[in-house]
C-alpha cells in the first residue's frame, strides 16, 4: 500500500517546478553544474502538457539548445549556439555517431521518450567526460526502475496530434525487486504531413517510428550490480521537406552492459564500468520525390564500440569524479547515382571513405568546497584520436584534392576549466573560464561532395585541419525564494581555428544545381555570445508565471556573421495546478533576426509570436491511474518559420493533441 | 619447422627448374598470360597467333602480341618482324600509326607492337594487316584481313586541324580508370601521307573531362598532356567518382595555338574533340 501512495505521489505531477530544473544537490554527486531537462512522464517535475511529445520536443524546451528542424523528425540538437559537431551528444555515456553525412540523424533521434528519464546539459569544456567537445554535453539518460521497489508498474499511453495525424501507441512495463529489476517499452508513433499557418500542406514531412527499449539489471551483493540494456530504434519513410532527398530507413541498435560498485572505501563511493555497441543504418534516397534532375541514393552505416570507467568519490570537502572513455567508430557512406540514359553506367562515390575513429580520453572532475557558501568546480581532460582511411579507393579519391594526404591522422586533445561559485543566502553567483579543443568531424576531414542544400554548395573535407580550440567564459547570476525565483546567464566563446566551409571558386560543384564547392577551412577565430535568462513567479498557490529571453550572437573575426544563431526569442507562461487538474497558457516568439549569414544561404527569419494551451486530469480507479492532457499549439494558426528552420520551411500550424495514459501498479511481496 | 619448409621450398624449385630445362619447346602460357587470342594467320610455313588483351582489335590504341610458329608447332624465337596494317576502302587506302615491333619484354617467344586504328571496318571497308618477318636469313610474308571493331566508348579521334594538317591522337592510359588522379597517356600523330603517320613533338593536349549524365559536372586538379622524355603526352585526369566521363581535348600547337577542340564553357557543353571513359 505504501509503495502504491508513493507511485501515485510520482505520477500526480502536482510538483510546481518548471519543465527545466537545475540539478538538486546530491551529497554524492558532482554534478552542480548539470542542467536538466525532465523526461521520464513518471517524473512529478515533468510538466510538459503535451507529455507524449518527442524527445526533440523536450530539448527543444532549454535555453541552451536550438533545434535545427530540416522537416517534423529528427531535429539536430545545437548547443549553446554551436553546430553539433562542437558538442557531443551521448546516451547514457554512450557515444554513438550518426550515419548521415547531411546531419539528418543525430544520436536524439535513435531513443523515444519511454527510453528516458531525464537529459543532463554540461556547457562548453565540462561537457568533455565522454569526448572532445567546445560547446558542451547531452546526455541523454535512460530511465530504469531500479531496485528494491518491489513493484510491478505497467503505463499503457495513447496519444494523437491533429496537425498531421500522428498517433502515437505504447506501453512501459517495469518490475522492481530486491535484487533485480527489469524495464521493457515500446512506442509507435506515425505522423502524415504536416500543415503549416497557411493551411498548406508541407509535402514530405510525413514519419513512422517503432522504438522498443529493455533494460535489466540485477544486483551480485549489497554493493555490486550489473545492468544490461538494448534498444532498437526503426524509423521508416520519414520526409525531409528542407531537403531534395527523404530517409526510407534508419535504423539502430544499440546495447551495452555496465557493472556498478558502491562504497569501495569512505573515500571511493561509487564506479561504474560499461561497454557499448551500437549500429547505425541510415538510407537517404529520392524515390519519393517525383521530380529530380537525377535519381540517387546515400546510403550511410556507422558501428560505435566503446566503454568508459567512472570513480566518484569525496572527501570533507572534496567530491571528484574521474571518467575513462574509450571508443572506436566506424563511418561509412556512399553516393549512387543512376544516370538518366540507361546505356551509361551507374556513377558510384564514398561520401565517406572507411573512416575509422579511434578515441581514448580521461577526465578529472573536482568539486571543492572551501567555504559554506564558496564553491570550486575544477576539470581537465586528455584525450588521444585517431583518423584511419580504411578504404583504399576512398583515399585516392580524396587525393585528388590532397595529393600528399596521409591515411592516418593523430591528434591530442586537451582541455581544463574552472568555475567559482558563491552562494550567499538567495543569491548563487557563478563564473567559470575554460579552454578545450576539438577534432574535426568525419565530414569536416573527409567527406566528399556533399551537398548543402541551404547555401547550395557541395562540401570538400579537409585532411589538413588543425584542432579547433575554444577559450570560454561563463557566468551565472541567480536568485531564487519559494515564490520568487531570477536567472541570467551567459557565455562567450573565442574558436581559434574555426572551422568553415569556404568558396572555392575555381571548383565545379557536382550536384546538379548547386553554386559552387565549399572547401572547409579555418578561419583564426570565431566568437560566439549567448545569454538568457529566465524568471518565474508563484502568483498565489498553484497559479505561477514565467518567463525566459535568449539571445545568441557569432561573427568571425572578419565580422562576418555565423548561420544559425538564436534571434532574440522569449516565453511566457502561465500554469495553474490544483489537486487533479492543471493547466497552462504559453506564448512564445522571437524578434525579427537581424544578424545572419547570407554566406550560409540564410535569410532574416521573420517575427513572429505563437500561443498555445494545455490541461491535464488525472484520477484514480481501482489499481489504475488516469492521466489526460489535452492542448493547442499554435492556436491562432499563425504561418510561422523560425532561424532553426532549415531552408526557412514553415512550422506546423494549428495543432490540438490529445494524451491519455493508463497506470496500473501492483505491489509485490518484499523479497529477492 | 621454418627451415624444413624453406628446404621443401627450394627442392621443389629446383625440381620445376630441371623440369623446364629438359624440355624443349616450354608451354609459354606464363609469357601470354592475362592475354587473349584474337585471330591466327597462317601461310605455307607459318602461323601467327595474335593476342591482346580483351581479345578484339579495337579502333584507338591496340598494344598487340604475337607468337610465330611453324606449321609443325614449334614456337620461333628469332624472328625479326615488321607490320603494315592498311584500310581498304571503295576507292582508296590508307593506313594509321603504329610501332615498330619488338620482342616482349622478359619474353623468349612473344613479339609486341601497337597499332592505333582510327576507325572500325566492315563488310564492304576492311583492314587488312601485313606481316613480314625474317627468320634466318629467309624472309615471309602474311596477309590477313583483319576485324576491327568500335568499342562503346570512343579512345581516338582523327580530326583536321585549323592548320590543315590530319592529327590522329589515342588515349594509352587510363586503360583501368579509378576514382582517383590518374594518370593519362595519349599518343599524337599527323598523318604524313596516307600510308605514314609521323609522331608530333611539343604540342599540348589539355583536358577537361565532364559528366554529361549529371549537369556536365567537372573535376579538379586535372593536368593538361605535355611530351615528357618518351615522347608521350603525359598529363593527370582526376575522376571524381565512377561512370561515364567525357574528356573534352583541346589540341593546341608548339605556339600555343588551338588548332583542334573549344572550351566548354557557356552553353557549350563538349569540344569537338574528345574521349570518353566509363567504369
Amino acid at each position: 500500500m505504501k509503495q502504491l501512495i508513493c507511485c501515485a505521489l510520482l505520477l500526480s505531477g502536482l510538483s510546481s517546478t518548471g519543465q527545466t530544473v537545475p540539478a538538486q544537490k546530491d551529497s554524492t554527486k558532482v554534478q552542480e553544474l548539470t542542467e536538466v531537462i525532465v523526461i521520464s512522464r513518471q517524473a512529478s517535475r515533468n510538466k510538459n502538457s503535451n507529455l507524449l511529445s518527442t524527445v526533440d520536443q523536450y530539448l527543444s524546451s532549454h535555453e541552451q539548445v536550438d533545434l535545427i528542424k530540416r522537416g517534423a523528425y529528427a531535429w539536430e540538437p545545437m548547443l549553446n549556439g554551436l553546430s553539433s559537431e562542437r558538442s557531443v551528444i551521448t546516451i547514457d555515456g554512450m557515444r554513438i555517431y550518426g550515419a548521415c553525412t547531411d546531419k539528418m540523424d543525430p544520436v536524439s533521434s535513435y531513443v523515444e521518450t519511454t527510453n528516458l528519464s531525464r537529459s543532463d546539459i554540461k556547457n562548453g569544456q565540462s561537457g568533455n567526460a565522454h569526448g572532445a567537445s567546445i560547446g558542451g554535453s547531452l546526455d541523454l539518460v535512460r530511465k530504469k526502475s531500479g531496485f528494491g521497489n518491489n513493484l510491478f508498474l505497467t503505463h499503457l499511453f495513447s496519444g494523437f496530434e491533429s496537425n498531421n495525424q500522428q498517433r502515437i501507441l505504447g506501453s512501459d512495463i517495469s518490475y522492481s525487486r530486491n535484487r533485480w529489476y527489469t524495464d521493457l517499452d515500446f512506442t509507435i508513433r506515425k505522423a502524415e504531413n504536416y500543415r503549416d499557418g497557411k493551411n498548406q500542406e508541407i509535402l514530405y514531412s510525413q514519419f513512422s517510428k517503432f522504438n522498443l527499449s529493455a533494460a535489466a539489471g540485477f544486483k551480485l551483493n549489497e554493493h555490486k550490480q550489473l545492468e544490461a540494456s538494448v534498444i532498437v530504434d526503426d524509423a521508416r519513410d520519414i520526409g525531409y521537406p528542407a531537403l531534395p532527398m527523404d530517409v526510407s530507413s534508419a535504423k539502430a541498435v544499440i546495447a551495452s552492459i555496465g557493472y556498478t560498485r558502491h562504497h569501495l572505501s569512505t573515500t571511493w563511493q561509487e564506479w561504474e564500468t560499461k561497454l557499448y555497441h551500437n549500429k547505425v543504418t541510415h538510407i537517404m534516397d529520392d524515390t519519393k520525390r517525383p521530380v529530380v534532375p537525377i535519381r540517387m541514393d546515400m546510403p550511410g552505416w556507422s558501428t560505435t564500440t566503446g566503454m568508459y570507467s567512472r570513480m566518484e568519490g569525496k572527501s570533507s570537502r572534496h567530491q571528484f569524479k574521474l571518467t575513462a572513455s574509450a571508443h572506436h567508430n566506424r563511418s561509412l557512406a556512399e553516393m549512387t547515382m543512376y544516370p538518366n540514359d540507361p546505356n551509361e553506367k551507374e556513377m558510384f562515390m564514398l561520401t565517406w571513405p572507411d573512416v575509422h575513429t579511434w578515441y581514448a580520453g580521461l577526465f578529472m572532475e573536482d568539486n571543492f568546497q572551501f567555504h559554506h557558501q564558496w564553491t570550486l568546480n575544477s576539470s581537465a581532460g586528455v584525450a588521444f584520436q585517431q583518423h584511419h582511411l580504411k578504404d583504399e579507393s576512398g583515399v585516392k579519391s580524396l587525393q585528388i584534392f590532397y595529393p600528399d594526404m596521409k591515411s592516418v591522422k593523430n591528434r591530442f586533445l586537451k582541455n581544463f576549466g574552472s568555475n567559482l561559485q558563491y552562494h550567499p543566502g538567495n543569491w548563487r553567483f557563478s563564473f567559470g573560464a575554460s579552454y578545450s579543443e576539438r577534432a574535426p568531424s568525419v565530414s569536416e576531414g573527409y567527406g566528399f561532395y556533399l551537398f548543402n542544400s541551404f547555401d547550395r554548395f557541395d562540401y570538400i573535407g579537409n585532411p589538413g585541419l588543425k584542432n579547433e580550440q575554444s577559450f570560454s567564459l561563463n557566468g551565472t547570476v541567480a536568485f531564487a525564494t519559494d515564490r520568487f525565483s531570477l536567472k541570467g546567464q551567459g557565455s562567450s566563446f573565442q574558436i581559434r581555428n574555426y572551422i568553415v566551409g569556404m568558396p572555392s571558386p575555381g571548383l565545379i560543384p557536382m550536384t546538379i544545381g548547386a553554386s559552387g564547392i565549399k572547401i572547409y577551412q579555418q578561419v583564426p577565430f570565431a566568437t560566439v555570445y549567448s545569454g538568457s535568462l529566465n524568471a518565474s513567479y508563484g502568483i498565489v498557490s498553484g497559479l505561477s508565471v514565467s518567463g525566459k529571453a535568449i539571445y545568441r550572437r557569432g561573427y568571425t573575426n572578419e565580422q562576418l556573421d555565423l548561420p544559425m544563431m538564436q534571434p532574440f526569442s522569449y516565453g511566457v507562461r502561465l500554469q495553474y495546478a490544483r489537486n487533479a487538474f492543471s493547466a497552462e497558457a504559453s506564448l512564445d516568439g522571437a524578434v525579427k533576426q537581424w544578424k545572419y549569414s547570407p554566406l550560409f544561404g540564410e535569410t532574416a527569419a521573420p517575427a513572429y509570436t505563437i500561443a498555445s494551451l494545455g490541461a491535464g486530469y488525472q484520477f484514480k480507479w481501482k489499481k489504475n491511474t488516469f492521466q489526460l492532457r489535452s492542448g493547442v499549439e499554435n492556436i491562432f494558426n499563425r504561418y510561422y518559420t523560425t532561424f532553426a528552420d532549415w531552408n526557412r520551411i514553415p512550422r506546423m500550424g494549428r495543432n490540438l493533441f490529445l494524451n491519455l495514459i493508463i497506470g496500473f501498479s501492483e505491489p509485490l511481496k518484499a523479497g529477492l | 619447422m621454418k627451415s624444413l619448409f624453406i628446404w621443401g621450398l627450394l627442392s621443389l624449385t629446383l625440381l620445376f627448374t630441371a623440369c623446364s630445362k629438359n624440355d624443349e619447346k616450354p608451354a609459354p602460357a606464363d609469357e601470354l598470360e592475362g592475354l587473349t587470342l584474337v585471330k591466327s594467320i597462317s601461310n605455307a610455313t607459318h602461323i601467327i597467333d595474335l593476342y591482346t588483351a580483351n581479345g578484339k582489335f579495337e579502333t584507338g590504341y591496340n598494344p598487340i602480341y604475337f607468337q610465330i610458329k611453324t606449321t609443325s608447332g614449334s614456337l620461333v624465337d628469332n624472328a625479326t618482324s615488321s607490320w603494315m596494317p592498311v584500310m581498304k576502302m571503295m576507292n582508296m587506302s590508307h593506313s594509321c600509326p603504329f610501332s615498330a615491333i619488338e620482342k616482349k619484354q622478359g619474353a623468349q617467344y612473344t613479339y609486341q607492337g601497337f597499332i592505333v586504328f582510327q576507325m572500325p571496318g566492315n563488310d564492304m571497308e576492311y583492314w587488312e594487316l601485313s606481316l613480314t618477318y625474317t627468320i634466318n636469313g629467309q624472309t615471309y610474308t602474311i596477309k590477313e584481313r583483319i576485324q576491327v571493331t568500335d568499342p562503346t566508348r570512343r579512345k581516338v579521334q582523327s580530326v583536321m586541324g585549323s592548320d590543315n594538317k590530319r592529327y590522329v591522337l589515342a588515349m594509352m592510359e587510363p586503360s583501368n580508370p579509378k576514382v582517383a588522379l590518374n594518370d593519362m597517356s595519349v599518343l599524337l600523330y599527323t598523318m604524313t601521307n596516307m600510308m605514314q603517320f609521323d609522331p608530333v613533338d611539343n604540342y599540348t593536349i589539355q583536358i577537361d573531362p565532364r559528366m554529361p549524365g549529371m549537369g556536365n559536372h567537372g573535376s579538379p586538379n586535372n593536368i593538361h598532356l605535355t611530351q615528357s622524355a618518351d615522347k608521350m603526352y603525359r598529363g593527370k585526369l582526376s575522376l571524381t567518382m565512377t561512370g561515364y566521363w567525357k574528356i573534352n581535348l583541346q589540341l593546341l600547337n608548339a605556339n600555343g595555338t588551338v588548332v583542334k577542340g573549344e572550351p566548354v564553357a557557356g552553353d557549350n557543353e563538349s569540344s569537338s574533340l574528345f574521349f570518353e571513359v566509363e567504369f
